[in-house]
Formats: structure tokens, C-alpha cells, sequence
């Protein structure tokens, strides 16, 4: 609880990421964070849910989805968590090039997601659902958008603290970016699943 | 201590030093950034209430015709967003900063980086929404922006710059709210527990972790009007399957706790004063914090009573209801634990502690129309009438600033290192609490007897001039009270006599370092024995804490130019997406803003900004314990 034991006691617990004060602040800041995070999502969430049945004269969700599709992107970003996963496991281990490997795969993956929601968006705006076309489709464009915009922070991010990464060394300081970094990214996925089924899976049944 | 001094120095960086102006725009020290956050609200207070008094001269007269209506719209739409988002919220925010690390015994708060972020977004934000005025009319929609009204006419930009601006002030509101909630669960002194936190230390854990999840859903709504108004988005356009009542109810899960956001620091700040003043410990601290959170709890489950009349039905209306009325339990058990405090304590009659006291039954009255209210058939005759706005007055000027008004005059010699001269304390009190109680009680009659609020006139003979005209006058009364508190403070900092360490025979931690803090607040790290942790030292006959920790060297954030940017940047991308298909009649500015060049510049310099911050870190500085004797000597 003293402020001063900046000192490392790394030796106890094996996470380097919270071996500082400053290290385990971030920790809990980042996990209230997802906490907003979470309202600003279940917000969007409500909002297309309750417009999701104002199509007009716009493509119906049944026209649209193509499951095999979305679920092709959904296995890219959930295998995109596992790397992260492991890239953490091996930052723990202390094995800076294996994390690194596994970064670097995780960024790869999330850029291969955002390249087929620029396409599947693309395609969409062909069949006539663009932003301004009704109701349904400017709730559908926020949400996935929104989720679409946050992948894009996280591959940038990402990328970032992999660059940093053979200049500083694992420190409590760099290894708390990876720990963080990888939270923010399990968050994408789970929003991401629950994207799945409530905006896909749903629209294609319900 | 060797040892842990040479890992230390493996990554202590040197000082950086930035004087003058510069050193205000990059301060990370949560003291100036208390400071800067009271000083922006302090303005952004005196400016709504000159809006507020520009409204009351327009009402005073039937028939009058002192301003447009249209700028009556402008008007009272930028007083309530004002006061509240810039003026209420910023000044507690300044308290909170200034005094938390403080009470808790901490060095900083936990993220002094993003503290400052905070305040700059905050700044830039309420001064977007600010310039308003100059460039073609401010925010017209009330401050609950309704659509359509809000989101019909897009060739007034009034509300662009009521959604962006606060777009961009909320980032700072919920910045800052994440920074309080881990200060507080990991910044705190040894032996303080949380059933030992002061209870201005408990309202601002619990309001923050309100504002954690309420900001975020006006954020959404924010952006649903930003895209409906800029982007052609149909989330609020019948024609295209949009809903209204969508914006009402995501507003409204905002809008409600951020009542209690706006209350529950007054509540904590109280529950400071009245003990200190009736010297004698807070009576039931336990239903205290219980009651806090309730209050906080309850305050996500009611947002609906603000919509009766929209039509949910009798069972939504009748569930809201009672939900509401539940808040009057935990409110009832602060207000006689209070009451109780007092009762036979040796009361001081301070300014502080009369705002305190006075406190308690305005609070009280506002509670009640709170009740009457909350029962939804007889609210289809009060809603949006002159009866709602005396409710909501009662509650946020007699419980909001009250509170403010009774911490700046507690905590004033702390964070200046002044005292404020308490005869013109005491004659601002009496004037601005007069004027409140004329102004705004016979404002109840009004709105009973039918006068609808937000008109920007009425007709005479309708049994409404004379309660207007006292009104008016109330509020010249609380606007002269203003102008004394303002003499006060320029009179103080001029020649008034400078503060000692403690000057009201304080009972928690901020009373126990210099008046304003030193740098570093703490020497070395207190051990807190119990509640009222400088009390109980006091009863025990020591002058002082216990410390918890030898003399060390002490750990120091470097300044940073960074957050300022960030929000500068937001700032100008604010102004790109507001002007991004305006046409200027110049071919330079249309060239500048219809190609997004500006939303790109804004834009670049937020996210260079931060992969900046990503990229190079700064570890800070270290005070050694030499100076810390030299400072002492």
C-alpha cells in the first residue's frame, strides 16, 4: 500500500507488468476503462437492437449476412486472441523473442480482420445499404463500425509497443504495455463475439 | 534504503523545468491541477449565471422584449449545459484533486498524466462549445437536446457545438473519474481502510465510478446526434425508421446519475463541515458510506420518471415511480445523521458551516418536490412546468453549491494559503441565500399555476407577473452576493492574512501538511490509527502523524506538453467536422475545412500525441531526502 516500494519484487509473483505501483495502477485503470467501455458498447448495443427492425426500403439482414463470411472473420479475431494470449505466457517465461513472434501474429491477424470488414462493408454499400439508408442500417454501421475503429487502435497500439520492444528490453515498464495492450485486445473479441451473435447470428434467424 | 536508492537511480531521469505559463500547461502535479480545474469553473460558473440573469431580466416583465426569443433558446440551453457540465462538475473536480491525495495520504494520484489530460479536455471542450456565441449562435435545443427539435435544423449549427463540445469535455470528466477510482482502491496510506476514508473520499469513489458509467452512455448519444446532424444517419429521423424516444432514454440513463454526480461530492463535502464545525465525529459514518451507495446504486434504476408523460404505460410509470421514491430512504438517513452531528456539538458559525447548515433544509425542500414528483399521475400537471425548474434548482443550488460554496471557504486556505475575510463570507452568504430562496420558491406557485418553463414570455393578467418580478429580484440578489465572494477572493489574495497548517481544528489528513501543500504533500508517508486520522493523533496528544516510512528519497512525475496537445488536437478536429460542408465564401477556408484538411491536422496531433507518449518513456525525478532537510531548515 506504500507508495515508495518502487522496488522490484518481480522474484514473488513473476509478473513483471505488476511489479511497480505505477505497473499495478495501470492494471486496474485499464480493467475500469473496459468497465466504460462496456456501457459505451451495451449503449450501441440497445440502440441497434431497437432499430435493428427498421430495414424501410433497405436490404434485410437476411440479404446481407453471409455466415460463412462473418464466421471466417470470427475465427481470424479469435485466433488473433490466443497469439496474444501466448504472446503474454511467453513475456512471462521471459522469452522476448517468442513474444515478439507472437505480437507480430497477432497484428497480422487483426489487420487480415479489418481487411475483410473493409470488404464486407463494401460489399454491403453495393447491395444498397449504405449509412443513410435507414435506421437499421446507421445502428448496424456504428456498431460494427465503432468495434471495426477499435481494432484498428489496437493494431496500431500494438505495432507500437512491438517496435519499442528491441530498444528497452522486458522492464516492468515495457512489460506492462504488452499485459495492457492484450487486455485491450481480449476485449475486442469478446465484444466481437457478442457482436456475432447478436447482430449476425440474429439477423440471419430472428 | 542504500539499496533501493541505487535501483533508483538506474532509471531516475533528470528534472525537467518549465516556468511561467508553460509551467501551468505542463503540470502533472494534482495540486495546480486542482487549482486550474476550479479556476476554469469558477469562470464558466460566473458566465452561465450571467446567462441566468440575462433570462431572469427578459421574465421579469410580461410581454417583455429585452432578447429574442431565439436568443431566450440560446440562453437558457447554454446556462443548464453550462452549469452543469462546465461550471458544477469542473469546480468539485478542482476540490476533489486538490484535496483526495491529501486526505488519503498519498504523494499524487495515480495517473498525474492523465489527470492533466482531463483538465485540458475539459477546457478545450467547454470553450468549443463556448465560441458558439461568436460564430453563428449557440446551442438552441435545451440542455437535454431533445430530438427533433435538436436535430431538425442543420443550417444552425448551435447544436453541433453542443454535441462535439461535450463530446470532448466528457473525455475529460471520464479521464478523470478512472484517475479518482484508482487513486483511491491503491494510492492509500497505510492503516487507511476504507471504512477509515473521510467522507468526501467515499462521495468522490462513488461518484466516480457514477460518472464511469454514465458519461459513457451520453457519449454514444452524442455521437447518434453528431452522425444524425452531420453524417445523415436516421437514428432520430421518423421518415427513415429512426426513434426519438431512443435519444430520450439513453440521455436520461446518463442524465439521472449525473444528478447524483452533481450531489453525492456536496454530500461528502457536508459530511466534512458539519462534523469539523459541530466539533464532535460524524454520526453514523457506516449508514454513511451504506447510504452513498445506495444513492449511487438506485440512481441507474430511475431514469424513466423523467419520461412519464412520453407514454411508456402505467406499469414502466408506476415502477419508476416507486424506484424513485426509494431514494428518498437513503437521502432521509444522510439528512438525520447530519442533524445528528450537530446535536450537541459546539457549533462555530463560520461561513463554511452556514452553508453547511443551510444546507440541510434547502437540500431538504428540493427532496420533497423530489417526492411530489416522482408520483407520475400528478406529474403530468407539473411536468415542464415553472415547478420542475424550482425542484431542480432547490436540489442543485442548494445542495451543489452550497456544498461548493461551503468548500470554498473550507478549503480555500489549504489550496491558496490564504484565509478569506469571513465578514464579507457571512453578508455573501446571507445575500446570495435570500436572493436563492426569493428567486426560485415562488417559482413553485408559478409552475403550479400553469406557466410552462423555457417560454420566453407571457401574457399579463394570468396571475404570474408579480411571483416573476420577485423572482427577478432574487436572482439580482444572488448575483450581488457573487460579485461580494468575487471582492473576497481578490480582496484575500491581495492582503489577507496568509493560512496556518490548520486553521479550522481540522480532523483528517489535509490539515496536517503546510497551507497550500508542499510539492511532494507528504515528507514521508503517514500511519493512519483510525477514523479522523489527524483527530485521533490530536486526542492522543501527538502534533502530528506517525510516519509509516524512514526518510527516503521521493518519487516525482515530470511535467508534460503532451495532454495539451491531445486536446488541442481534439479541438481542432471539433471545429473540422462542425465546418466540414460549411461554406465560407473563401476559397482558402473552403479548401480547408470542406477537404477535411483540418479534421486530418486535428486529428494527427491527438494520435502523434499519443503514440509519442507510447514510444518515449519518462521516468520521473527523484526529491532526495538532502533537500528535504535543506527545505526544512
Amino acid at each position: 500500500m506504500s507508495q515508495t516500494n518502487a522496488h522490484s519484487n518481480t522474484a514473488l509473483t513473476g509478473q513483471l507488468e505488476r511489479a511497480t505501483l505505477e505497473g499495478r495502477n495501470k492494471i486496474l485503470g485499464f480493467w475500469l476503462f473496459l468497465g466504460a467501455e462496456t456501457v459505451l458498447f451495451g449503449t450501441l448495443f440497445a440502440a441497434y437492437l431497437g432499430l435493428r427492425h427498421q430495414v424501410l426500403d433497405g436490404p434485410t439482414p437476411q440479404e446481407l449476412f453471409s455466415l460463412p463470411f462473418v464466421a471466417l472473420m470470427t475465427a481470424v479475431l479469435l485466433v488473433s486472441s490466443l497469439t496474444s494470449v501466448l504472446a503474454v505466457q511467453a513475456m512471462h517465461r521471459g522469452n522476448v523473442k517468442v513474444m515478439l513472434r507472437w505480437l507480430i501474429v497477432t497484428v497480422l491477424l487483426g489487420f487480415t480482420f479489418l481487411c475483410l470488414e473493409i470488404y464486407e462493408f463494401n460489399h454491403y454499400v453495393a447491395l444498397g445499404h449504405t449509412f443513410s439508408t435507414s435506421a437499421f442500417s446507421s445502428s448496424f454501421y456504428s456498431l460494427v463500425g465503432f468495434h471495426g475503429a477499435h481494432v484498428v487502435i489496437g493494431v496500431v497500439w500494438i505495432t507500437l509497443v512491438i517496435l519499442q520492444m528491441p530498444r528497452k528490453g522486458l522492464t516492468p515498464v515495457t512489460a506492462n504495455k504488452v499485459y495492457v495492450a492484450s487486455l485491450y485486445w481480449h476485449y475486442i473479441d469478446v465484444i466481437w463475439v457478442f457482436i456475432f451473435s447478436l447482430v449476425y447470428l440474429l439477423g440471419r434467424v430472428g | 534504503m542504500a539499496h533501493s536508492h541505487a535501483t533508483h537511480a538506474t532509471h531516475a531521469n533528470t528534472k525537467k523545468n518549465y516556468t511561467g505559463i508553460m509551467d501551468w500547461i505542463t503540470t502533472v502535479d494534482h495540486k495546480k491541477i486542482g487549482i486550474l480545474y476550479f479556476g476554469a469553473g469558477l469562470f464558466f460558473f460566473l458566465l452561465a449565471g450571467v446567462e441566468a440573469l440575462l433570462l431572469r431580466i427578459q421574465l421579469m416583465f410580461p410581454m417583455n422584449d429585452f432578447v429574442s426569443a431565439q436568443t431566450f433558446n440560446e440562453l437558457f440551453t447554454m446556462h443548464g449545459t453550462t452549469m452543469l457540465f462546465l461550471a458544477a462538475l469542473p469546480l468539485f473536480y478542482g476540490y476533489m484533486n486538490y484535496i483526495i491525495p491529501l486526505q488519503i495520504g498519498a504523494r499524487d494520484v495515480a495517473f498525474p498524466f492523465l489527470n492533466a489530460l482531463g483538465l485540458w479536455t475539459f477546457i478545450f471542450g467547454g470553450i468549443l462549445l463556448n465560441l458558439s456565441w461568436f460564430l453563428g449562435g449557440a446551442p438552441d435545443g435545451g440542455w437535454t437536446g431533445y430530438p427533433t427539435l435538436s436535430t431538425f435544423n442543420t443550417a444552425h449549427q448551435g447544436m453541433d457545438f453542443y454535441s462535439i463540445g461535450l463530446q470532448i469535455a466528457g473525455i475529460g470528466t471520464l479521464v478523470g473519474a478512472i484517475n479518482f477510482l484508482v487513486t483511491i482502491i491503491n494510492m492509500r496510506a497505510p492503516g487507511m481502510s476504507f471504512m477509515r476514508l473521510p467522507l468526501f473520499t467515499w462521495a468522490t469513489f462513488i461518484t466516480s465510478a457514477l460518472i464511469l458509467f454514465a458519461f459513457t452512455a451520453l457519449a454514444i448519444d452524442l455521437i447518434f446526434m453528431t452522425f444524425d446532424r452531420l453524417f445523415s444517419a436516421r437514428f432520430f429521423d421518423v421518415a427513415y425508421g429512426g426513434n426519438p424516444i431512443l435519444w430520450q432514454h439513453i440521455f436520461w440513463i446518463f442524465g439521472h446519475p449525473e444528478v447524483y454526480i452533481l450531489i453525492l461530492p456536496a454530500f461528502g463535502i457536508m459530511s466534512e463541515v458539519i462534523p469539523t464545525f459541530s466539533r464532535k465525529r460524524l454520526f453514523g459514518y457506516s449508514s454513511m458510506v451504506f447510504a452513498l451507495a445506495l444513492i449511487g446504486f438506485l440512481g441507474f434504476m430511475v431514469w424513466a420518471h423523467h419520461m412519464f408523460t412520453v407514454g411508456m404505460g402505467a406499469f414502466a410509470n408506476a415502477l419508476f415511480a416507486i424506484a424513485t421514491m426509494l431514494i428518498a430512504v437513503p437521502t432521509g438517513i444522510k439528512v438525520f445523521n447530519w442533524l445528528l452531528t450537530m446535536w450537541g456539538g459546539s457549533i462555530r458559525f463560520t461561513t463554511a458551516s452556514l452553508f453547511a447548515i443551510s444546507f440541510v433544509p434547502t437540500f431538504v425542500m428540493g427532496g420533497v418536490t423530489g417526492v411530489m414528483l416522482a408520483s407520475a399521475p400528478a406529474d403530468y400537471q407539473y411536468h415542464d412546468t415553472y415547478f420542475v425548474v424550482a425542484h431542480f434548482h432547490y436540489v442543485i443550488v442548494g445542495g451543489s453549491v452550497f456544498g461548493i460554496f461551503a468548500a470554498l471557504f473550507y478549503w480555500w486556505p489549504k489550496m491558496f494559503g490564504k484565509m478569506l475575510n469571513e465578514t464579507l463570507g457571512k453578508w455573501f452568504f446571507w445575500i446570495f441565500s435570500i436572493g436563492f430562496h426569493l428567486t426560485f420558491f415562488v417559482q413553485h406557485f408559478l409552475g403550479l399555476d400553469g406557466m410552462p418553463r423555457r417560454v420566453y414570455t407571457y401574457l399579463p393578467g394570468q396571475g404570474w407577473d408579480l411571483s416573476n418580478l420577485v423572482s427577478s429580484i432574487g436572482a439580482y440578489m444572488m448575483g450581488i452576493g457573487v460579485i461580494l465572494l468575487l471582492i473576497n477572493v481578490v480582496y484575500t489574495i491581495r492582503k489577507g492574512p496568509d493560512a496556518p497548517a490548520d486553521p479550522w481544528d481540522g480532523r483528517t489528513m489535509e490539515w496536517t501538511v503546510s497551507s497550500p501543500s508542499p510539492l511532494y504533500n507528504f515528507k514521508q508517508t503517514p500511519l493512519v490509527r483510525g477514523l479522523d486520522a489527524f483527530w485521533k493523533e490530536k486526542m492522543d496528544g501527538n502534533k502530528g502523524m506517525t510516519p509509516a516510512e524512514p526518510l527516503q528519497p521521493i518519487h516525482m512525475p515530470n511535467g508534460s506538453i503532451l495532454p495539451f496537445l491531445m486536446s488541442l488536437g481534439l479541438f481542432i478536429a471539433g471545429f473540422g467536422f462542425i465546418y466540414k460542408d460549411y461554406d465560407f465564401n473563401n476559397a482558402l477556408m473552403n479548401g480547408l475545412f470542406n477537404n477535411y484538411i483540418v479534421i486530418y491536422a486535428g486529428l494527427l496531433m491527438l494520435f502523434g500525441s499519443m503514440a509519442t507518449r507510447c514510444l518515449i518513456d519518462d521516468p520521473g525525478y527523484y526529491i532526495q531526502p538532502e533537500e528535504l532537510k535543506e527545505e526544512e531548515a
